[in-house]
């Protein structure tokens, strides 16, 4: 028998034939006068990739088969579909997406059949990407990654015109919305990242809607407004976003629009409504006073969706005195009055000393990092709060903002001595803000290890002020530092506004390459806490001026980092946020603290004027002294009182357990 | 002791089994002089538990001295002779404390000790609401703090204490505070808010014990002084045990 030895198909040749049918392909894409394909003409470019898979070697093209069909697509998007999307925009640039996106998926179902022999023996054999994954992965890397954030953002902007009425094609954004959940390939990544910027975007809209709608709407007329909403929010999630985001932009809204903006300015209109009546219709008769502070007694000490009134209140106050905040557009008078009303309302709150601990911490953020839009409203609400609550109430946050008019008198001295000292300048602007020990809220001085740069800084200035105040101690606070460093990376240089914990890890980078979590931990000295989410900042959040290994979205102790050259932004200067963390439950134990100290005093006061005294008549004379501050827990009070007989400031009657005597 | 004793047996133990009749040492090398030493056999019992450099009975001659009087170092008697002893410090015996206990038990010897202190264990329970009681608890709960700020007895030992006191007997006049000592022990050992007892709180246990009723506390007032840990340890009964 005769075996007819074939000659081997040369691979330029092959390709030829098979460049031949991909144009076939092509121009049926592209709605050109094309015949569809025959079986016949599918059946013969499958066997020129079968034959030259199976010849011997060096006839063998799987290799570079398997690289021709990831160029033919990569070529297909630049020289068609990019050109394609480029100059389109909004709803255009939807709708052509959507198209090449369906095309696209043809194109990979046509050439992953032509080359189905790959699939059977040389990808399942090395165990690399399969060609359906090759085929989509192309439009990932080189279609979505560059036009993902036109499309977000045109999206967005559609669903905003449907929130304002406008009649919009819901199918479209069905459409490109499938888009990011079938490029995920099984993950949800892409749609979670433009759901983030779609909640980010729905958070902004219903904050603006809201303080309109604050001024224009009566209290039901608010709240009905509201209800359709979450009606129409539901609508949309049904219709065209995916089911695992309902609960989040239900949240989103009611947190927006149910904010204590809303609350207070609500409740300072019906009180201004009773009060009215109460004088005028009732006039001014006590009983309705009365009834009026009960009511309000009630309202203010329930909690709202897991905040005291006393946060909210404060919380309230931080938004109309910090730049930017919702109120911006209010006049001076507005204000005054605003905060005047927020004053009296507090005299309804047992908790005056949580709201004066949330209030201090956010001013001191205020004061700190310069939010503070206007000094003299500063000054006046701490003037009507001492009027109403005395002298003490206020005395430490006083103390605050002298401390920053001193820091700032302070800072001109440190220039001046720099100047006639030009040698001790260390090379960097450094501005220092002294503050007081007490004044201020307690914040963590951590022994974290500064770059030598900053060292230097932490130096001269302590010499300057030594010279100036010596017995001073100084203790730095690098938690609350910031710090502005250029970063020059491949393409252009960046000026980077940073945390002095975030500078100096960046720093690290201009030493060594490449850096593990460990290494970071013992060379900046930072707790587990901070650091993570100094490197979450850095590596995983908007800006990516570090790359991590492994590549994901949260930080672990086993993770490499090193510094991304290719990192570029379109602005010159960039900030990069570093979360704040919840100050809530500080601010709690804080409180707790604080009033433990208040009920020990109290009732030693009382019990070294009465010497002798019954249980009961000692935790009502205790309540009664402290509750103008707050309103103490009975079982804190007996605790109090138990740790004073154990410290031998009283101790029981021998006779009657419920006695108690006061030891000199 | 119930606590902080270290139990080096043998050795010691064996030293004390060895000399359970005191020999007149000290008299013998005196012999000759113009005045005879007398004889004390309470200092002498003494001197054969003692330490021979500290001049104290040490925690091992505890060891050997509830050996030779066969009865367990964590048994209630021996808290008693401490108590009869007035003695300051945790596992140790100064010779005044020493004579102190012998002579208010009217003891001079081991066999005189034993029964003494057997009869005054009885004593006690029986009038366990007795001024004596009060005392004896009292003094129980300051033996325990061994330094000198120590504010309190850890729950722990606290637990042992009231069983070794309260809970033990298991005669009929005690049932009740034997009673609610095993409750009050249970509680104590899984709450979590306190790991230390204060005194007012050990004399609230007392207190609490002897008046309210088991277990329905039908004449408890949440109203009253107790301490708060009690007024826990009826919430947690009443969440556990409401029937």
């Amino acid at each position: 028998m005769a075996v007819i030895e074939r000659e081997p198909i040369e691979l330029s040749k092959g390709w030829e034939i098979m460049e031949k049918g991909i144009t076939k392909l092509k121009n049926i894409l592209e709605e050109k006068d094309e015949p569809q394909f025959s079986s016949e003409g599918y059946m013969k470019l499958y066997t020129l990739i079968y034959d030259m898979c199976i010849q011997k070697a060096p006839h063998d093209y799987s290799q570079q088969l398997y690289h021709k069909y990831r160029e033919t697509f990569e070529e297909y998007i630049s020289s068609t579909v990019l050109p394609s999307l480029k100059d389109k925009h909004d709803e255009f640039l939807l709708r052509e997406l959507v198209k090449r996106w369906s095309n696209h998926k043809i194109m990979v179902r046509w050439m992953s059949r032509f080359f189905h022999y790959l699939d059977r023996y040389y990808i399942a054999r090395r165990s690399i990407p399969g060609l359906k994954v090759v085929g989509l992965a192309c439009f990932k890397e080189k279609v979505y990654a560059i036009l993902n954030e036109k499309v977000r953002d045109a999206v967005i902007s559609l669903i905003d015109q449907e929130r304002e009425g406008v009649q919009i094609d819901r199918a479209l954004l069905k459409n490109v919305i499938d888009i990011f959940v079938e490029i995920g390939m099984g993950k949800m990544e892409c749609y979670e990242d433009f759901e983030a910027a779609m909640l980010k975007d729905t958070a902004a809209y219903y904050s603006r809607k809201s303080s309109n709608w604050i001024f224009e709407d009566s209290c039901p007329g608010y709240m009905l407004k509201l209800e359709e909403c979450l009606k129409r929010e539901k609508e949309r999630v049904a219709h065209y976003l995916h089911s695992s985001s309902e609960t989040k932009l239900i949240e989103i809204v009611q947190q927006e629009l149910l904010t204590e903006q809303v609350f207070v300015r609500k409740t300072i209109e019906l009180h201004d409504k009773y009060l009215a009546y109460a004088e005028g219709s009732f006039k001014n008769h006590s009983l309705f006073h009365k009834a009026l502070k009960e009511a309000y007694e009630v309202l203010f000490n329930k909690i709202v969706a897991g905040s005291s009134s006393a946060e909210l209140l404060a919380t309230f106050c931080d938004n109309i005195l910090k730049k930017g905040g919702s109120t911006e557009k209010l006049s001076d008078e507005a204000i005054e009055e605003t905060l005047e009303k927020v004053v009296k309302l507090l005299a309804y709150i047992s908790d005056k000393d949580l709201f004066a601990e949330f209030f201090r911490k956010k001013l001191a953020r205020r004061l700190l990092f310069d939010y503070s839009a206007n000094d003299e409203h500063e000054r006046s609400v701490l003037l009507k709060l001492k009027q109403q609550y005395g002298r003490q109430y206020t005395s430490k946050m006083e103390g605050m903002v002298t401390d920053l008019a001193f820091a700032r008198e302070n800072q001109n001295h440190f220039k001046e001595y720099l100047s006639s000292n030009p040698h001790l300048n260390p090379g960097m602007d450094l501005t220092v803000t002294v503050l007081t020990t007490g004044f201020w809220p307690s914040y963590k001085s951590s022994d974290h290890k500064l770059p030598a740069e900053m060292v230097k800084c932490v130096e001269v200035f302590r010499e300057f002020y030594q010279t100036r105040l010596q017995h001073r101690k100084l203790t730095w606070i690098y938690s609350l530092g910031s710090c502005v460093i250029k970063g020059m990376f491949d393409s252009k240089s960046l000026e980077l506004s940073l945390t002095t914990y975030q500078a100096s890890a960046l720093l690290l980078f201009n030493e060594s390459d490449s850096l593990s979590y460990q290494e970071l931990k013992s060379q900046l000295d930072l707790s587990d806490d901070d650091l993570k989410r100094v490197l979450h900042s850095l590596a995983c959040a908007k800006y990516k001026i570090l790359n991590k290994d492994p590549n994901t979205r949260t930080i672990s102790p086993t993770d490499v980092f090193e510094f991304n050259a290719k990192f570029t932004d379109r602005m010159r200067r960039i900030k990069v946020p570093l979360p704040p963390v919840d100050e809530k439950k500080e601010v709690v134990a804080d409180v707790d603290k604080d009033r433990r100290f208040a009920v020990d005093a109290s009732i030693v006061r009382i019990m070294k004027s009465r010497k002798v005294l019954g249980y009961q008549a000692l935790v009502m004379e205790c309540v009664e002294q402290l509750s103008r501050m707050f309103k103490p827990d009975v079982k804190v009070i007996k605790k109090r009182i138990e740790d004073l007989i154990n410290r031998e400031y009283l101790e029981r009657d021998r006779e009657n357990p419920n006695l108690f005597r006061y030891l000199a | 002791m119930f606590r902080k004793t270290k139990s080096k047996k043998s050795d010691a133990a064996a030293a004390g089994a060895a000399a359970p009749t005191p020999k007149p040492a000290a008299a013998s090398t005196t012999v000759g002089h113009w005045r005879p030493v007398p004889v004390n056999p309470v200092e002498n019992l003494f001197n054969s538990y003692a330490n021979k450099s500290t001049k104290e009975i040490d925690p091992e001659g505890i060891e050997s001295l509830c050996s030779d009087l066969k009865i367990n170092h964590t048994d209630v008697r021996i808290l008693i002779l401490a108590w009869k002893m007035q003695a300051k410090r945790q596992g140790f015996f100064t010779l005044q404390e020493w004579k102190t206990g012998m002579s208010s038990l009217h003891s001079e010897t081991l066999p005189n000790l034993n029964s003494a202190l057997t009869q005054l264990e009885k004593d006690i329970r029986k009038l366990s609401s007795s001024s004596d009681f009060v005392d004896f608890y009292t003094f129980s709960f300051n033996y325990c703090i061994s330094e000198e700020r120590q504010k309190g007895v850890d729950v722990e030992s606290v637990c042992l204490l009231l069983q070794l006191i309260l809970g033990g007997g298991g005669d009929k006049i005690v049932g009740k505070q034997k009673s609610w000592v095993e409750y009050l022990v249970r509680f104590l050992k899984e709450q979590t808010d306190t790991k230390v007892i204060t005194l007012d709180q050990w004399m609230g246990f007392y207190r609490f014990c002897n008046e309210i009723s088991f277990p329905d506390m039908k004449n408890y007032d949440a109203a009253d002084a107790w301490p708060w840990i009690l007024d826990d340890f009826v919430d947690w009964m009443g969440q556990n045990f409401r029937s």
